[in-house]
């Protein structure tokens, strides 16, 4: 199974709970994919939408997004203020035709090391499906002055 | 007409303004005419052709930065000067604004809380034009979506036309002058440009006033507004129409609804 | 001058040939109601009715991004990839108007002051600029006023004019327009006995640009400044439209720490941050210092500097302006200046 496609995934977790959540999956010992790469935040509520645009022009197949669930938030309200973030970001990517499927959201505590392994068997296998993103890196590739491109994109569509 | 300038004259005259923010003639439509004496208040008109949101030159320091100002407003303008004045970027009694009635006469507004309450009891002028894109874009398939969005993005040359004309857009200094860390490459490229419009937008969610000045001034014709358009709608899906007790991204509801969050 | 005549029906199969030959051509294309410059894979694709693009054709030379060179770092040092200019296509830009093909001596004029530009350079190399005269234009077109002419032949390789509805005047400028025509002789025909100036549109002249600039000289420390940018946004639409802006910003693209390309992208001495000092001064702090900028480069530094004045009237920024910053209407305010 060499060839199967293996896609990268990014992971922005917080601290409190997702964090600890995949360090529990861990001393659980509960295997899951090798996929992802977990990046950790203070809070949900620090994670950036850019971050999540950064992560797909710089080869990510695939984001997750999770921390503390509702009225868990380490700092109150982090997680709330995420979550009507994440509503708008996520409808507006939608409306531009980036691929939502791609990007998977979640709570995930502290206690549930193995919602942890699903939610990350789960996302890869959908990304896997899905293939490469390659439509979204190579627009972001771009560097004009790349002259094959830069005519390109003069080009009269057709 | 004559009942705008005589009475901007007046204002001018007995020192209740400095400046006047109005409409001249222009060369195919009205344009703005920041009028500080009688003489450019003979210029000023004031009728339906006149659409471009002036209260962008309300935030304006080197132009009206502590003068008392008038300022004649469109419907959606009104909106945005609410706007401001929720975000403490405008002073109650440094403004005074205009409106027309149904019938084009002269409306001026005594206090900012008459100037709300106008603008909650008045339903928006409707944006056919705007609701036809968003459904079309909508009912396209999401790679159908992508391809129309990056082609059209992708023309953008970064001129900030979008920006500039942006009432909401009063910072001053734009995420994409930040450079550490740079969030948004500087230069036209269709990725940097897509961000660019995701980025203006997600910064206006629930306080852009849904205008359109920002497609109306883009030189190249692209169709940004329709983006302003859609999110000013999915705003009023998830959380209803924004209010002045904060805007939507700096407040929050325990039990907002989403469908997407495992 | 050389001149000729070529029907209609010949003209494309003109382009075509010219194309065939591993030219590309660079042409003015009309989508969706804009019209804009654009490589066409057809020639039927376009565009000679409208007045005026968007966009001039100024980044043919001129990209509004472009990646000046590559570096690495490697044991022991950084290893530089120069510019590469061995890709750069050969475009014939086919159907700019008169000022656009007059505007590449200003940009000629900035990029070949002292060290000349590479890239410029190696570009206007390869282009050739087969322009058409003006039939038609606008109320904000001002060519007449600043020496220019709907169809005059200045800039130009081969300067094209409607005749009728049927063909058009060739006239063959230089060696490099000779070298498009001569090995296609048999497409063009003898030049018919026709008064040119009957088959221009009429451009009113709007003021005189000698009084403008003999007014300018004085005017630095004058209120019209303030008074006429009052209501600029500070956007950057005028001068990325321009087809003689030539400002360009320096930046970054580093792909990790190890490695990078730096990029030249398009800027204008419109924006706030254009001037803004690493000390957080900046010297043009407000828009009028920057409004007076724009006109004293374009009208009395660079005549001064470059012999060579910074606009050719094709009024492009008027038409772009969100808020209607008619030059020709403020050039001719600056003309009865009383200083």
């Amino acid at each position: 199974m060499s060839a199967e496609f293996e896609p990268k995934i990014l992971a922005f977790v917080c601290n409190w709970c997702t964090y600890a959540g995949a360090d529990l999956t861990g001393t659980s010992r509960i295997k899951y994919a090798s996929n992802v790469k977990i990046i950790r935040f203070p809070c949900t509520g620090r994670i950036d939408f850019m971050l999540l645009l950064k992560a797909f022009a710089g080869g990510s197949d695939g984001v997750i997004v999770s921390g503390c669930h509702p009225n868990d938030c380490h700092y109150t309200s982090g997680n709330f203020h995420a979550r009507r973030r994440w509503m708008l970001f996520r409808g507006l990517l939608d409306f531009l035709g980036i691929d939502v499927r791609r990007i998977r959201f979640s709570w995930v505590s502290a206690a549930e090391g193995a919602k942890w392994a699903e939610v990350v068997n789960q996302t890869v296998a959908d990304v896997r499906a899905l293939g490469p993103y390659s439509e979204y890196q190579k627009a972001a590739e771009f560097v004009a002055g790349n002259e094959d491109v830069l005519l390109k994109e003069q080009e009269v569509a057709q | 007409m004559n009942a705008l300038r005589s009475t901007v004259k007046e204002l001018l005259g007995s020192g209740a303004i400095d400046v006047f923010v109005g409409y001249e003639k222009g060369t195919r439509l009205p344009r703005p005419l920041l009028a500080a004496s009688a003489d450019e208040a003979d210029k000023l008109i004031f009728d339906e052709t006149c659409t471009g949101n002036l209260a962008v030159y309300l935030t304006r320091k080197d132009l009206v930065g502590g003068k008392k100002a008038g300022v004649a407003a469109s419907w959606y303008a009104m909106r945005s000067i609410c706007r401001l004045l929720d975000e403490n970027q405008l002073q109650e009694g440094a403004v005074k604004v205009f409106g027309l009635t149904p019938e084009g006469d002269l409306k001026p507004f005594d206090t900012l809380a008459d100037l709300k309450q106008h603008v909650q009891e008045t339903p928006p002028p409707p944006k056919p034009v705007e609701d036809e894109w968003v459904r079309e874009i909508d009912a396209m398939p999401a790679a159908e979506r992508w391809k129309f969005w990056t082609g059209e993005l992708s023309k953008c040359f970064k001129c900030y036309a979008c920006r500039a004309a942006c009432p909401m857009c009063y910072c001053t200094k734009c995420i994409v002058e930040v450079n550490r860390p740079q969030w948004l490459q500087p230069w036209a490229a269709t990725m940097s440009n897509v961000e660019w419009q995701l980025n203006r937008v997600m910064h206006m969610a629930g306080r852009c006033a849904d205008c359109g000045a920002c497609g109306a001034a883009c030189p190249l014709g692209l169709p940004v507004h329709i983006i302003a358009h859609k999110m000013a709608k999915l705003v009023a899906q998830s959380f209803g129409e924004p209010t002045d007790k904060g805007s939507v991204l700096s407040t929050f509801n325990p039990n907002d609804e989403e469908n997407f969050i495992l | 001058m050389e001149q000729k005549y070529i029907p209609k029906s010949s003209l494309k199969a003109w382009l075509a040939k010219v194309k065939d030959g591993g030219k590309q051509i660079y042409a003015p294309v009309t989508e969706g109601g804009k019209t804009s410059f654009r490589r066409v894979k057809s020639v039927d694709d376009i565009s000679m009715e409208h007045v005026q693009t968007a966009q001039s054709a100024k980044g043919v030379a001129f990209p509004r991004t472009e990646k000046l060179f590559s570096y690495a770092m490697q044991p022991g040092g950084v290893a530089l990839q120069d510019y590469d200019s061995a890709n750069i296509p050969h475009t014939v830009v086919f159907g700019l108007h008169p000022c656009d093909a007059a505007a590449f001596k200003p940009l000629s004029g900035i990029f070949g002051w002292d060290t000349g530009d590479k890239p410029f350079g190696e570009r206007m190399q390869r282009v050739t600029l087969v322009s058409l005269s003006c039939s038609k234009c606008d109320e904000l077109c001002f060519c007449t006023s600043v020496d220019g002419s709907p169809g005059s032949a200045v800039g130009s390789d081969i300067l094209l004019t409607a005749v009728g509805s049927e063909g058009y005047l060739v006239e063959i400028v230089t060696d490099r327009g000779r070298a498009l025509t001569e090995p296609h002789a048999a497409l063009f025909e003898a030049a018919p006995d026709v008064n040119k100036e009957e088959l221009l549109a009429h451009v009113p002249v709007r003021f005189s640009v000698g009084a403008v600039e003999r007014s300018l000289a004085g005017a630095f420390e004058s209120d019209v400044w303030k008074q006429q940018s009052a209501r600029c946004l500070g956007c950057g639409a005028c001068a990325f439209v321009c087809p003689a802006c030539a400002c360009f910003d320096i930046q970054e693209n580093p792909k990790g720490s190890a490695s990078g390309d730096r990029i030249r992208c398009w800027d204008s001495c419109g924006f706030s941050l254009f001037t803004l000092h690493t000390s957080g001064h900046n010297p043009r702090s407000v828009q009028s210092q920057r409004w007076r900028q724009r006109l004293l480069h374009k009208f009395s530094y660079m005549p001064r500097r470059l012999s060579v004045r910074g606009c050719t009237g094709c009024g492009r920024c008027s038409r772009a302006c969100p808020v209607d910053m008619n030059l020709w209407e403020h050039l001719s305010e600056l003309e009865n200046l009383k200083n």
